[in-house]
């Protein structure tokens, strides 16, 4: 099976703090990451590859430094990786991602399966894995929760707020990925010499002979209007500082009985 | 397409290093300089700028041809066990408003097995026009089907805007329309307002929740967005409301590569559908273990009310993803919310900020959580919680 995995590097947004005085975004110090849910969907990769033989190519689209986490999956035990990197890609909204990642799916060639995480936690769209697809005309299955192999088909398992459903695709599919079936696994010490040693590859947009009007800000049909920081609303509140807890929690219930929060 | 700053035109004014979300402006002798590689392209200090010393690149796009044949706005009313989800409703309210702000009708989208008197609902709930695809192959959802539905009556009716719910269908249905009617699609929104052209003002969390964007997709049509559920509430529903029933039959019919073969419907019980309920018992790290976790069942029964999480929890695997509260999880606005053990992280607050009364016991008292919350103790919940159960215990029972 010959898989390609979709990985994004993201600043870590449990990290980020507000500034209190300016209320803007404290990015410094912020380390970038692995998107947490594209590492589920290399392990969901890995599990196949142990599984049943698969080849397993990384591909990331960013600035140059994005090659970090490439060589992080080779340590895990990806096979190749390569890097979409061109100022021209800049401001890309999903639509103007997902065409420049579906070209780079078919420069690899041959592709069985592409996996991406459900979603990025900094833009968190879930967005570029469908529309990868389409680009790519193949069938999609978003928020994978277990991944089968069977003959030419896969058999994936994802909720929806009602049910709990399998649902079997042929391959070449687009599977999204929201938990592999284990924690993703570390980098031996092996793949880590191998990573070490390792050059990603760096695509530009004219490698890929992307279309210039369908990348970048020209292929992007959105746009961003305004930014700003949500109002914080600050609310009178009752707090209890009582070290018997006892004591708080006679305090609070009688609170809440009073406010009829709690009823009979 | 990077943005850049004229550094004759600069007055060092600094208005653009207040405003940029990310940090990425600092002063360089007197000028404003940008930092290209923490640069989000977002263009919020270009129209902050006093004397338009700021530009983005040259951006030659791609003009759409026929915008003004594309009207009105469309609903896809996304279907659980052949009846609406709230969310549809939610959306047909919202969707009336901007058309009656800018002239146009609010439609729904209907693509199911057997309508049966659906369209008289939808009518009732706002609709003006109900577009009807049926078919035995549709009683389920199938992307591949849907989409090649939902496609070629866009391509026929021609939309200039379409909302779609937020839940785990709609995010899948969502992006694949919009790739192939090759249109911008505006994720999870929060916020929904329309101009006089028509064009739709779309706001959504970014960053983790941390700052909110207001989104445009001015050329391309259909205009597309996917909306939270639990953001707009539901028009009263009025009986005597009449409509327009369009049936239509897919002309190009295809045969789908997905296939459903297991559906598990997921009983409803206080462990799940934590946005209908009405009080929450939510937990986080701070529960210390799954097994004092769970005693956040104990009164979550004695109330009535559903257990929920923060995502802490659902890594460690003591509760499920449908349980998640925040912004990788559910928005949620019950009339209660416990927060155990959570420490109230900017994702988390996100998504139960809403709900009418917080109550929050946690042991630091500078945990962000208290900000939110009209009632607290700061203490250990594995001595607290206890307590708190035996008191509504005895309570209930008197």
């Amino acid at each position: 099976m010959n898989i390609v995995v979709c990985v994004k590097q993201v600043p870590d947004t449990a990290e980020v703090k507000i500034d209190p005085v300016t209320n803007t975004l404290v990015r410094t110090g912020v380390p970038n990451i692995m998107n947490p849910f594209d590492r589920q969907a290399l392990e969901a990769a890995l599990i196949l590859k142990d599984a049943n033989g698969a080849t397993v190519t990384v591909i990331s689209m960013g600035p140059p430094q994005a090659d970090e986490i490439l060589k992080e999956a080779i340590a895990m035990g990806a096979d190749d990786a390569a890097l979409i990197s061109d100022r021209a890609l800049a401001g890309s909204d999903t639509l103007a991602t997902s065409f420049a990642l579906a070209a780079a799916v078919k420069k690899v060639g041959a592709v069985d399966l592409v996996l991406c995480g459900k979603q990025a936690i900094d833009g968190d769209t879930a967005q570029v894995g469908p529309e990868m697809a389409e680009h790519l005309d193949i069938p999609q299955v978003t928020g994978a929760l277990k991944i089968v192999a069977d003959g030419a088909k896969l058999l994936v398992d994802r909720d929806n707020e009602s049910s709990s459903q399998t649902i079997a695709v042929e391959m070449p599919a687009l599977v999204t990925v929201t938990r592999a079936e284990k924690e993703p696994r570390f980098a031996s010490i092996k793949g880590k010499m191998k990573a070490k040693k390792f050059v990603v590859p760096v695509w530009s947009a004219a490698d890929l002979a992307l279309d210039e009007k369908m990348i970048g800000l020209n292929g992007s049909p959105t746009k961003v209007a305004k930014i700003f920081t949500p109002p914080v609303h600050t609310i009178e509140n009752e707090i209890i500082n009582e070290e018997d807890p006892q004591k708080a929690v006679d305090l609070l219930f009688e609170k809440l009985v009073q406010a009829k929060i709690i009823v009979r | 397409m990077a943005i850049t700053v004229d550094r004759d035109k600069c007055i060092g004014c600094e208005a653009c290093v207040a405003v940029c979300p990310v940090g990425a402006i600092a002063m360089v002798e007197g000028k404003a300089e940008i930092n290209q590689d923490t640069c989000i392209s977002c263009g919020a200090c270009i129209s902050e700028c006093p004397v338009e010393a700021i530009s983005r690149g040259e951006v030659t796009k791609v003009e759409f041809e026929g915008a003004e044949d594309y009207k009105d706005i469309w609903v896809y009313i996304e279907l659980d066990n052949a009846e609406p989800m709230h969310v549809a409703y939610e959306l047909l309210g919202q969707a009336g408003e901007l058309a009656a702000k800018s002239g146009q009708r609010c439609c729904a989208v209907l693509i199911c097995k057997e309508a049966g008197d659906l369209p008289q609902k939808l009518f009732a709930a706002g609709a003006d026009v109900v577009y009807l695809v049926e078919g035995e192959k549709y009683e389920d959802y199938n992307n591949e089907l849907y989409t090649n539905a939902f496609c070629e009556l866009a391509n026929e009716y021609k939309p200039s805007a379409v909302l779609v719910g937020a839940t785990a269908d709609g995010r899948d249905f969502g992006p694949r329309i919009a790739a192939r009617l090759k249109t911008g699609l505006c994720a999870d929104c929060t916020a929904l307002d329309i101009r006089e052209d028509k064009i739709v003002e779309w706001t959504r969390p970014a960053l983790g929740g941390n700052i909110l964007a207001t989104i445009l997709c001015d050329v391309n049509r259909p205009q597309m967005g996917t909306v939270r559920p639990k953001v707009f509430k539901v028009k009263e529903f009025d009986a005597s409301r009449t409509g327009e029933l369009i049936k239509y039959a897919v002309k190009n019919e295809i045969t789908a590569r997905t296939q459903l073969v297991r559906k598990d419907v997921v009983a409803s019980t206080g462990m799940c559908k934590i946005e209908d309920a009405e009080i929450i018992c939510s937990g986080g790290r701070g529960m210390g273990c799954f097994d004092k976790f769970k005693h956040l069942e104990e009164l979550a029964g004695l109330l009535g009310a559903a257990v929920a999480g923060s995502r802490a929890v659902v890594d460690e695997g003591w509760i499920s993803h449908p349980q998640q509260v925040g912004q990788s999880g559910k928005t949620i606005t019950p009339k209660v919310y416990f927060a155990f053990g959570i420490s109230g992280s900017i994702q988390h607050i996100a998504g139960m900020h809403d709900s009418d009364v917080i109550i929050a016991i946690n042991k630091d008292p500078n945990a962000p959580i208290f900000k939110v919350a009209n009632y607290g103790i700061v203490g250990d919940v594995n001595l607290v919680l206890p307590k708190l159960i035996e008191k509504v215990k005895a309570f209930k029972e008197s």
